[in-house]
């Protein structure tokens, strides 16, 4: 041992050596089976089971759990969520160990088969081929061909992609001269050279090749180095049906150094076999040992021509008994040569001279190309059948009986359908996050772009310009075409309506369309009602609208007004009408539920079992069945229940089930009483109530059941009555219309007020249809946006939302506004005076805040109770005004403020545009929360505003002053 | 490759008497065919539901565990379930092979009159005297139905399937069709309660039959009338009406005893069945043959086109 010592380093060693034997100590005994132990890779005992019960334990301690216990996988699948189809592999069902080294199913890495070059490699297929040839079964690789995978690997993908082709050999491009010595070269090793004649053949080209074309290499036959798996000698082929079945084979030598001439001349295309006689090859038959015939040579090629194939009697003429078919004998009578093998031919038979007349046989009639050999029994049964089953079903069904059904045009592939489709009809949420890629955008490159596109919008929707901003605000609020005419001229208002007039014209259309050939007893909503002479005007409007008239519009409107007035009506009028547009035509489904719950409830309960009831019954005894005794519900489907009956949800997303139901008070005395009385639609409203009613103190009148029902109460009242007047909000001190009073009441809260003001703070007003509608359709939607707390992706949506909103709520948007723009115009205006415009904004923010606090509980309240502010602004006359213009030269002056109040700007101008787009009341109220809640340039007051419901004007005003004198100081 | 069409056939109606069945219930409320028509089902007054087959006669199974008198039955499409109604206000999901109750469905508030399965015998639909509709789930174990259909104002005398479409008739004389697939609800004005109501084989129509002693086509789609059918007696008494099997002839239940048999499209009356001297109280028809079943009193009846004596010598002269 210590001589090794010295040679230590010059050996490598490998695992762990044996201790050195001591001499003295004992020798170790073995360790008796009982002992012996067996831990796993984490140092528990192994049992073992025996061979037959899965060797050592398994599983979890000898159970087929975990730790946790045994778990048997449930099935599950829906409709909604298919179960995968789960293809189990022998490994799920294995060990950990055994993927270990010395498992059963070592974990090697090997080549993935995408990876990999099996397939699809010509050369090595025909290498393979060759050698298969020489294989026990002879040309076994067919069967591989067959079931070969369609797909190439990812080498010769690159080779693809690197311009080379199948066919082609790998390497740089070469001439032709170079060529032939490379394929010299590649003659020089191997024993899998190509014969002589594919080279011959290429000789006779080179001398139509040019000087300067160079080809690919040629492609070069690998080496097979697949091993031998046989038990034969080396040179041995089996049988080669080739041969045998083209009866060639034909008496060779076997080369050993070029086993597969033969097969390989054919593989390589090579037209220049010998003729060979038939007969089977290969040694399958070998040489008897007893055998004396010693001439024959051993590796003779055999055919089985040679061999007896009939058992019978000698043939008589010839002698050659037994001898079927030598090749000698059928060399002598070639042209009898199946006789050979007829053997004996009878006594008295000769072969006949002549072959026997061909008999012509006339192929079958062609099919025509959409032939289906299927018998249609019932060509009665009715398509419409098909509807019903299954769509595989119904496709078998189609296809078999010749000819197509026409297709139902709902049935489109769930392909077909957009993601927003197959969303609805799978009942799933809008994912959240970033929709557009404008959301994306820095808010100030986001203003920008928009600017950059409203600049390129007609005129009627250009944002307002700054001289438009800085005019007054009668003429800035509708255009900015207008910018820079005075106050209320008629010549600013001419120019108005004639900018407007373009995308009017487009609305009067889509409002006439909507509305001819409406029955007139339906009933609409009645967005006007504040103010009776214009509600009726507008339902004069909406009559001449169901006749088909054309200048419906002209006519309805007061001669007696303004031109200024009257292109407001007219503009307000188109919208209303188009908005309030009759049945369900066109609102969408998120609309749709609060506008049916009205009618719906209405005519399920009402009309099935009074008034109509009577027409009806008329209607049957007259036997005319149809419309007038069909009437058709919304009617909402549980979702479980569509699922039983396999059909989608045709309301996804409603929680509803059934009938729509309106929220009513069910003893209620007025849902028992029938209207008669029908008024005048021009009759002068009652002088309103100023008290605050609650619902549960109704008396006989209509009115006030009117004023303190929520809305859906009050269209329904109005569905009953033909005409009613409207009348104002129970809170509201002023007669509509009374424009002195309003004045006055204006001038106590604003006496810096402009005389233009209050035109359109009472056009604003009256315009304003009460809380509760608003509630009614925006609260889902204001739900859902909750969720989303970014301030930019949230103006972002709601901007997206009034583009697909746009049309259908136009009209009613700028009212939706109209509460907090009211004040902000106050508020601005009472700031205009000021030199600085930071101010205004500020102020802008303030009120705002104070808007929202209002309005928020204005929510809680209901319908009851209209805003404090609404004293303020309540006025006469007829003018729209959009805060957005007023606000816009102060956010252009203020661009070189800090950040914070940048950012406000940017929210500002956000609502502007939303604004012009009339935007929601919903979005509105959680805008105003933001700000109220993130603006950090806000005054500590403003918290104390938020929690203030009931704001006095006065009180307004003063903080304002306090505002901005606080700003300018 | 244009196939000949089928010699068109003179339409045959169920005119012979291939036997009569004594079910040995009290009275017969009513008499189904299973979903492929080689079975029937026959509702006793004596609680009991038996099944039948049509071909023998011969009883196959009763089944027992409802508290009332049966008013109606409905075998699942693959013949593995049965539902049935009774006055018990209970509608008891029936397992055919074994007998047993397989659920007992509660809520009803009065008698159930009618049941239905719907095409895959996922949901089971019940309209009762109470003026629901009850739409019960047999997938799952719960015991309250999926949807109350409440808007009838009156008691329900009839619910029909039809794929995605539910129609229920009303005394309210209303017939009601709810589409699941549109969402909505039509309603029709017959003003004369309606005691039956079914849907053609096609899908486009419906027939509802009234105590005014008519029967009515109406277009689905647009609730217009497309035939009117009358001379049969249906005053008082629930009776039924169906189509045939290929929509050819409108059959109606009548109380003088006879089973009357219209054209569909003519509408004139081409067959009056003499049942007997009682109100003929439920028939059904064949859902692929012509064939008819008729109760009254306590007897079960079931018309061929052919004598059965005609197959029997057939089968002799084998």
């Amino acid at each position: 041992m210590a001589s090794d010592s010295d040679s230590e380093e010059d050996f490598v060693t490998y695992g762990i050596p044996l201790e050195p034997l001591e001499e003295d100590e004992p020798l170790k005994k073995p360790i008796p089976l009982h002992e012996q132990t067996v831990k796993d890779e984490k140092g528990r005992y192994k049992r073992f089971h025996g061979a037959f019960t899965g060797g050592f334990s398994a599983g979890y301690f000898n159970t087929v759990g975990s730790k946790e216990g045994w778990a048997p996988s449930t099935f599950v699948s829906s409709r909604q969520q298919k179960a995968d189809q789960h293809h189990a592999r022998p490994e799920d069902f294995m060990d950990e160990e055994d993927f270990s080294e010395h498992g059963i199913a070592p974990r090697e890495i090997t080549t993935s088969q995408e990876f990999s070059s099996s397939r699809r490699d010509a050369a090595r297929e025909k290498a393979r081929a060759i050698n298969a040839q020489t294989a026990l079964i002879p040309g076994d690789t067919l069967l591989e061909d067959l079931i070969a995978p369609a797909r190439s690997s990812i080498g010769v993908e690159l080779l693809r992609r690197m311009g080379w082709k199948e066919g082609q050999g790998v390497g740089p491009r070469v001439k032709r001269k170079a060529r032939r010595q490379q394929t010299d070269e590649v003659r020089l090793y191997g024993c899998a050279l190509p014969p002589a004649g594919s080279e011959d053949s290429e000789d006779d080209d080179d001398d139509f090749a040019p000087e300067n074309v160079t080809f690919a290499p040629k492609d070069v036959t690998p080496v097979d180095f697949s091993p031998r798996l046989g038990v034969q000698g080396l040179g041995y082929r089996g049988l080669d049906p080739g041969l045998a079945l083209l009866g060639q084979g034909a008496p060779e030598h076997i080369d050993l150094f070029k086993p597969q001439s033969e097969t390989r001349s054919r593989l390589f295309g090579d037209t220049q076999r010998s003729s060979r006689r038939g007969g089977v090859a290969g040694q399958a038959f070998g040489v008897g040992a007893l055998e004396d015939d010693d001439d024959d040579d051993v590796y003779h090629r055999d055919s089985m021509s040679r061999y007896d194939s009939v058992l019978g009697g000698e043939e008589p003429g010839d002698g050659l008994y037994g001898w079927t078919a030598p090749q000698q004998y059928t060399k002598k009578r070639d042209k009898n040569k199946d006789a050979s093998y007829l053997g004996k031919i009878l006594e008295g038979f000769t072969l006949a001279q002549k072959p026997a007349e061909e008999k012509t046989i006339f192929p079958p009639p062609v099919l025509p190309r959409d032939y289906r050999p299927v018998h249609r029994f019932n060509p009665a049964v009715s398509v419409s059948h098909l509807s019903g089953v299954s769509p595989a079903l119904a496709e078998a069904l189609r296809t078999s009986r010749g000819h197509m059904v026409k297709e139902e045009p709902q049935q489109g592939g769930r392909h077909q359908l957009d993601s927003g489709q197959r969303r609805a009809l799978l009942g799933e949420d809008a994912l959240q996050g970033p929709s557009s890629v404008m959301e994306l955008l820095r808010p100030e490159d986001r203003e920008r772009l928009l600017n950059l596109r409203n600049s390129s919008n007609p005129p009627s929707t250009k944002t307002p310009t700054i001289e438009s901003c800085n005019a007054p605000r009668l003429a800035g609020s509708s255009a900015g075409s207008s910018a820079g005419s005075s106050a209320g001229s008629s010549a600013g208002s001419l120019a108005l309506s004639a900018a407007a007039s373009s995308g009017l014209q487009q609305q009067q259309h889509e409002a006439l369309v909507s509305w001819r050939g409406v029955q007139t007893s339906s009933q609409t909503f009645r967005p006007f009602e504040n103010n009776p002479s214009k509600q009726a005007r507008y339902e004069f409007y909406l009559s001449r609208l169901k006749q088909g008239d054309k200048d419906a519009l002209d006519q309805s409107l007061d001669q007696g007004m303004t031109e200024w007035e009257r292109s407001r009506e007219r503009e307000e009028f188109v919208r209303a009408s188009i908005l309030y547009r009759p049945t369900s035509s066109s609102l969408s489904s998120r609309f749709t539920r609060a506008k049916h719950q009205e009618d719906d409830d209405n005519v399920a309960v009402n009309r099935d079992q009074e008034g109509d009831v009577d027409d009806k019954q008329a209607a049957v005894k007259m036997k005319m069945f149809g419309k007038l005794t069909r009437e058709t519900f919304e009617w909402h489907p549980d979702k479980l229940l569509c699922k039983r009956f396999n059909v989608p949800d045709p309301y996804p997303g409603s929680g509803m089930i059934g009938l729509p139901k309106v929220k009513r008070d069910k003893f209620s005395v007025f849902n028992f009483l029938t209207v008669t009385e029908s008024r005048e639609t021009t009759a002068p409203p009652k002088p309103p109530e100023t008290g605050k009613k609650s619902r549960w103190d109704v008396s006989d009148q209509k009115e006030e059941k009117k004023k303190n029902k929520p809305l859906s109460e009050q269209t329904e009242a109005k569905l009953e009555q033909t005409s009613v007047p409207a009348l104002p909000a129970p809170t509201n001190h002023q007669a509509p219309g009374d424009r002195t009073e309003t004045k006055s009441a204006e001038e106590q809260s604003s006496d810096k007020k402009k005389e233009g003001d209050d035109e359109e703070e009472e056009e604003e007003e009256e315009s304003r249809p009460p809380m509760d509608l608003f509630k009614a359709i925006f609260a889902n939607s204001s739900d859902e946006k909750s969720s989303s707390s970014e301030g930019e992706s949230e103006d972002e949506e709601e901007e997206k939302d009034t583009k697909e909103d746009e049309g259908k709520m136009d009209p009613q948007v700028p009212n939706l506004f109209n509460i907090s723009s009211n004040i902000t115009s106050t508020s601005s205006v009472t700031s205009s005076s000021g030199t600085s415009s930071s101010t205004t904004t500020k102020s802008n923010q303030q009120t705002e805040a104070v808007v929202l606090s209002q309005t928020s509980t204005q929510e809680e309240f209901g319908p009851k109770l209209p805003p404090p502010s609404g004293a303020l602004i309540r006025g006469g006359a007829t003018s729209l005004c959009s805060p957005s213009e007023e606000e816009k030269p102060s956010k252009k002056s203020k661009e070189k403020k800090h950040k914070n109040k940048k950012q406000h700007k940017h929210k500002k101008d956000k609502k502007k545009k939303k604004h012009k787009k009339h935007k929601h009341k919903a979005k509105q109220q959680k805008k105003n929360k933001k700000e109220a809640s993130d603006s950090s340039s806000e005054d500590s007051d403003e918290d104390s505003d938020g929690e203030d419901t009931e704001v006095s004007t006065e009180e307004l005003l003063k903080r304002l002053k306090s505002i901005r004198s606080h700003q300018t100081w | 490759m244009a196939f000949p069409q089928p010699r068109p056939q003179a339409p045959q109606l169920p005119q012979h008497l291939l036997r009569t069945i004594d079910c040995q219930q009290g009275a017969v409320r009513a008499v189904r065919f299973n979903a492929d028509g080689n079975y029937l089902l026959s509702c006793g007054s004596d609680k009991s539901l038996k099944l039948w087959s049509v071909s023998r006669g011969t009883l196959l199974k009763t089944y027992s565990g409802h508290g009332y008198e049966v008013l109606d039955a409905d075998g699942s499409y693959d013949n593995s379930q049965l539902c049935s109604c009774s006055s018990d206000k209970t509608v008891i999901l029936w397992d055919v092979g074994t007998g047993q109750v397989t659920r007992k469905l509660r809520g009803h508030a009065g008698k159930v009159n009618c049941v239905q399965f719907n095409e895959e015998a996922t949901v089971i639909l019940s309209g009762s005297i109470d003026g629901t509709v009850r739409c019960w789930d047999t997938r799952s174990r719960r015991f309250e139905p999926i949807q109350v259909l409440d808007e009838a104002r009156d008691s329900i005398s009839s619910v029909k399937v039809a794929q995605h479409e539910l129609l229920t008739g009303s005394v309210d004389g209303r017939v009601r069709r709810y589409d699941l697939r549109m969402g909505q609800l039509h309603v029709d004005f017959i003003s004369s309660p309606i005691t039956c109501v079914c849907f053609s084989q096609d899908g486009q129509c419906t027939l509802s039959s009234s105590l005014d002693s008519t029967v009515r086509l109406l277009d689905k789609s647009t609730g217009e009338m497309l035939g009117e059918y009358t001379g049969h007696k249906m005053k008082g008494y629930k009776l039924d009406c169906c189509l045939s099997s290929k929509d050819t002839h409108v059959l109606s239940c009548s109380e003088d005893g006879h089973v009357y048999c219209w054209d569909l499209v003519e509408g004139s009356l081409s067959l009056k069945l003499p049942v007997g001297k009682a109100v003929v109280q439920s028939l059904s028809f064949h859902p692929t043959e012509t064939c008819l079943l008729t109760a009254m009193e306590g007897r079960v009846q079931v018309w061929g086109t052919e004598p059965e004596e005609t197959e029997e010598d057939t089968m002799d002269l084998k």
